[in-house]
This record gives structure tokens, C-alpha cells and sequence, in this order.
């Protein structure tokens, strides 16, 4: 097994490079996209309720399907996979920023308004800060959401680790089928451990704790 | 256009075919991962190790990628459709299986000490007001893990289960659009219509939560 990663560690590491490449731009993209999104129809309850409905019916289609629907209109490709990733990315990360922007408690944005502060302002200096440990919990599902869904789109020829798994598949090689799981299942559960951290590191930044305000006065 | 009924009126009997397998394998998959996730989960709740064990276990299996689970179950379990099955069940286990715990945990004392005071039996506590109360907890993780089980059936059908995937497969390796397009919106109808209809039946049995609202 050691001799098989070490005669073919440039197609596995290649592999993996590119699932990380995918998963990042789509990432990137994704989160961006959603913000303004999100920023745009905030204002609005019955219009964001409908955008995250469409979505969410988007969401509802498994992955393989959604490749299959879009390949007529946008061919075979990292384009198609990458379209269909940011698609999927929308529900999940408009919901979670449209909710955590709607539970920073009421009383504060009552305060805010009482000191004179701007619709405007009150979004960017009090309900994005208090909401991003929430919003981040949405940015941890689209990226273990995008890891897994991106295996698949190596049936697209978008490449990745799935495409090592379905080439183990088809040429019955174990070992191919193993290191493809291991580097596969070793990225989702790398990525969840990073992002606990991180959430963990946020929320005691974020949230003022009695050490704080103890350092205040 | 003409090409979707061409498919249609040449193949319509392995389209059909295709349909009542997807729907068998997912079926028979969920209905694996109820016996076990659901007795699992009111176990679990009586004892704290075997309950932090469970979620362990099947939290990690959530963030594997499901095509990772459906590939790995090939050399354990060889091909066909029982291995499949076997990797769907796998796959639709941790939503039932955390509904149940939630369920039997969030039950409220008053409602267990009143049928305790009503002088019920263990046995009878828990079929009469334990698991009815927690079942509508338990439907949404098996309406959770039906349409998670309906699209990865998709996948197994490259671990030789047939079903719908098989249309999408074949569609891809002659690069035929029309066939591709016949595959992807069957099993996008078919997962959107299996959520509604068990949204629906989640509606019904929890109707007595609305009365009067």
C-alpha cells in the first residue's frame, strides 16, 4: 500500500490539490455571493423567504442529477462542477447568515437606534459583528457540504478525489479505492477539527466574557 | 424534445424498471437503518458512554463524503445490490438515530411525572406516552433520511445497484444529452416528491400540535 502511494504519489497528490482547488474557489465564490445576497433581501421578510425557498428546492436535487440536468447547457467540466457547488452553497449559507442576522436581540438594536445610529450602520457595526460565530456554523456545513459533493463531480471530469475512487471502482484496484477514501474522508475530517477551532476561537473573541468586562472598568 | 419520447416509447419498460428499483433499494435501506438506529437511540438514552460513543461514531460518518462510504463498502462487502443497501443503511443511520435521542430526551418531566402518579407500569409509560411523543421527532429524521438515501441511490448505482443512477451512468458514457437529462430530472422529481409526501404525513401526525392555532 505504502509502494502503491509512493509509484503513484504524483496522480494522488495531484488529485487532492485539485479537490482542495475546486473546494476553495467554490468556497470563495459562495460566501461572497451569499453575503450580498443575504444583505440584499434582509430588508425584506417575504422576499427572503421566498429566495431561500427556491433554493432550498435546488438544494433538494441530489448532486448527480443536478450534473446530468445542467451538462446539456454547460458541457462537462470544473465550470459545470463549480456552477452547481455555489448553487447548492446558497441555501445553506443564505439561511444560516439570514438567521443569525435576525437572532441578535432585539433590545440591542433598540439601543442603537436610541444613540442615533443609521439602518446602515446598525447592519455593519452591530448585527454582522454579533451574528459571524452563527454565520460561521453555516460556513462549516457548505464546506463539508462542498467536499463531499465535489467527489462526485469527478463523473463530470471536473477531476479531484473522486475521480480516484471511481477509477479504483472501475479497474477494481484496492488500492486506489483505499488511498482515494483515506485522502477523502481524511480532508472532510480535517476541515471539521479546523473549523470547530476556529468557531471555538470566534465565540470566546466575540462574545464579552466576565474577563473582559472586568478589564474594562 | 423528440428524442426524450423516443427514449420514452423504445425504453419505457426499463425506465419503470429503473423507477420501482430506486424506490426498492432506498426503501429497503431506510427501513435497515430504522431497526437499528431507533432501538439504538432509546438505548443510548439510558446510558450516557454508549450514547457519547454513538454520537461519536456516527457524527464522524456524517462529515465522510457519502461517495467515499458507497466506494470503501466495495472491497468489505463486494458488489451488487446488497452491498449497496447495506452503505445506503449506513448512510441513512445518523439522522434517525439523532432524531430518536432527541426525542426521548427532550420529553417534559411534567407529562412523566403525571403518568407516573396516574400509577403506570414502565412498559406502559413508554408505549403510551414516551415513544408516542417523541415519534414525530423520529419522522423528521427518517423524512431527513429518505431523501438523503434517494439521492445517493443514485450513486450506488456505480456499485452495481441499478436504479435511476444507472440512466445517468449510461447517459454520461455515450455522452447522450437527452438520456442525461431523462436520469437527472427523474431522480430530482422523484427526491422532491418523496420529501413532500413525508412532509405531508409530518404534518398529519403532529396535526394535534396546532389545534386551535
Amino acid at each position: 500500500m505504502i509502494a502503491f502511494f509512493i509509484k503513484q504519489q504524483d496522480k494522488l497528490l495531484e488529485a487532492l490539490f485539485r479537490h482542495l482547488e475546486i473546494v476553495g474557489l467554490v468556497l470563495l465564490i459562495s460566501i461572497i455571493l451569499a453575503f450580498l445576497l443575504t444583505i440584499l433581501i434582509l430588508p425584506r421578510k417575504s422576499l427572503s423567504n421566498i429566495v431561500i425557498q427556491i433554493f432550498n428546492i435546488i438544494y433538494s436535487i441530489p448532486s448527480l442529477a443536478l450534473f446530468a440536468i445542467l451538462i446539456p447547457f454547460l458541457g462537462i467540466g470544473m465550470k459545470t462542477a463549480v456552477f452547481v457547488l455555489v448553487l447548492y452553497n446558497q441555501y445553506i449559507l443564505i439561511r444560516s447568515n439570514v438567521e443569525a442576522l435576525n437572532s441578535v436581540d432585539a433590545s440591542v438594536l433598540e439601543a442603537a437606534q436610541g444613540m442615533g445610529m443609521s439602518r446602515w450602520q446598525i447592519l455593519w457595526k452591530i448585527r454582522i459583528p454579533l451574528a459571524v460565530p452563527r454565520m460561521m456554523g453555516g460556513i462549516h456545513l457548505a464546506v463539508i457540504s462542498t467536499i463531499g459533493i465535489t467527489t462526485i463531480a469527478a463523473t463530470i471530469n471536473a477531476g479531484g478525489l473522486g475521480k480516484i475512487l471511481f477509477d479504483g471502482l472501475r479497474t477494481m484496484n484496492i488500492y486506489k479505492i483505499l488511498w482515494g477514501t483515506i485522502f477523502s474522508a481524511g480532508i472532510a475530517l480535517a476541515a471539521d477539527f479546523i473549523l470547530r477551532l476556529v468557531e471555538a476561537l470566534l465565540r470566546r473573541w466575540l462574545t464579552p466574557n466576565e474577563q473582559n468586562e472586568a478589564g474594562l472598568h | 424534445m423528440e428524442k426524450i419520447a423516443a427514449y420514452f416509447s423504445n425504453y419505457s419498460s426499463q425506465y419503470f424498471q429503473s423507477v420501482l428499483e430506486h424506490l426498492e433499494i432506498s426503501l429497503l435501506s431506510v427501513l435497515i437503518a430504522i431497526l437499528i438506529a431507533v432501538p439504538l437511540g432509546i438505548i443510548s438514552t439510558h446510558n450516557k458512554f454508549l450514547q457519547k460513543l454513538t454520537q461519536r461514531f456516527f457524527g464522524m460518518l456524517r462529515i465522510i463524503p457519502s461517495l467515499t462510504i458507497l466506494v470503501i463498502a466495495i472491497p468489505l462487502l463486494g458488489t451488487g445490490v446488497k452491498p449497496a443497501v447495506l452503505a445506503l443503511a449506513i448512510l441513512a443511520i445518523p439522522p434517525i438515530l439523532v432524531n430518536t435521542m432527541i426525542g426521548f430526551q427532550t420529553l417534559p418531566a411534567s407529562v412523566l411525572e403525571t403518568a407516573k402518579g396516574m400509577g403506570m407500569s414502565r412498559r406502559q409509560t413508554f408505549f403510551k406516552v414516551k415513544f408516542p411523543l417523541a415519534f414525530p421527532v423520529i419522522f423528521t429524521g427518517i423524512r431527513i433520511a429518505v431523501v438523503e438515501v434517494i439521492a445517493s441511490a443514485t450513486l450506488a448505482a456505480y456499485i452495481g445497484a441499478g436504479g435511476l443512477g444507472g440512466i445517468i451512468i449510461t447517459g454520461l458514457g455515450l455522452m447522450k444529452t437527452e438520456i442525461l437529462f431523462i436520469g437527472g430530472v427523474s431522480v430530482a422529481i422523484l427526491s422532491l416528491l418523496c420529501g413532500e409526501i413525508l412532509n405531508r404525513i409530518g404534518n398529519y401526525i403532529t396535526r394535534y400540535q396546532r389545534i386551535g392555532s
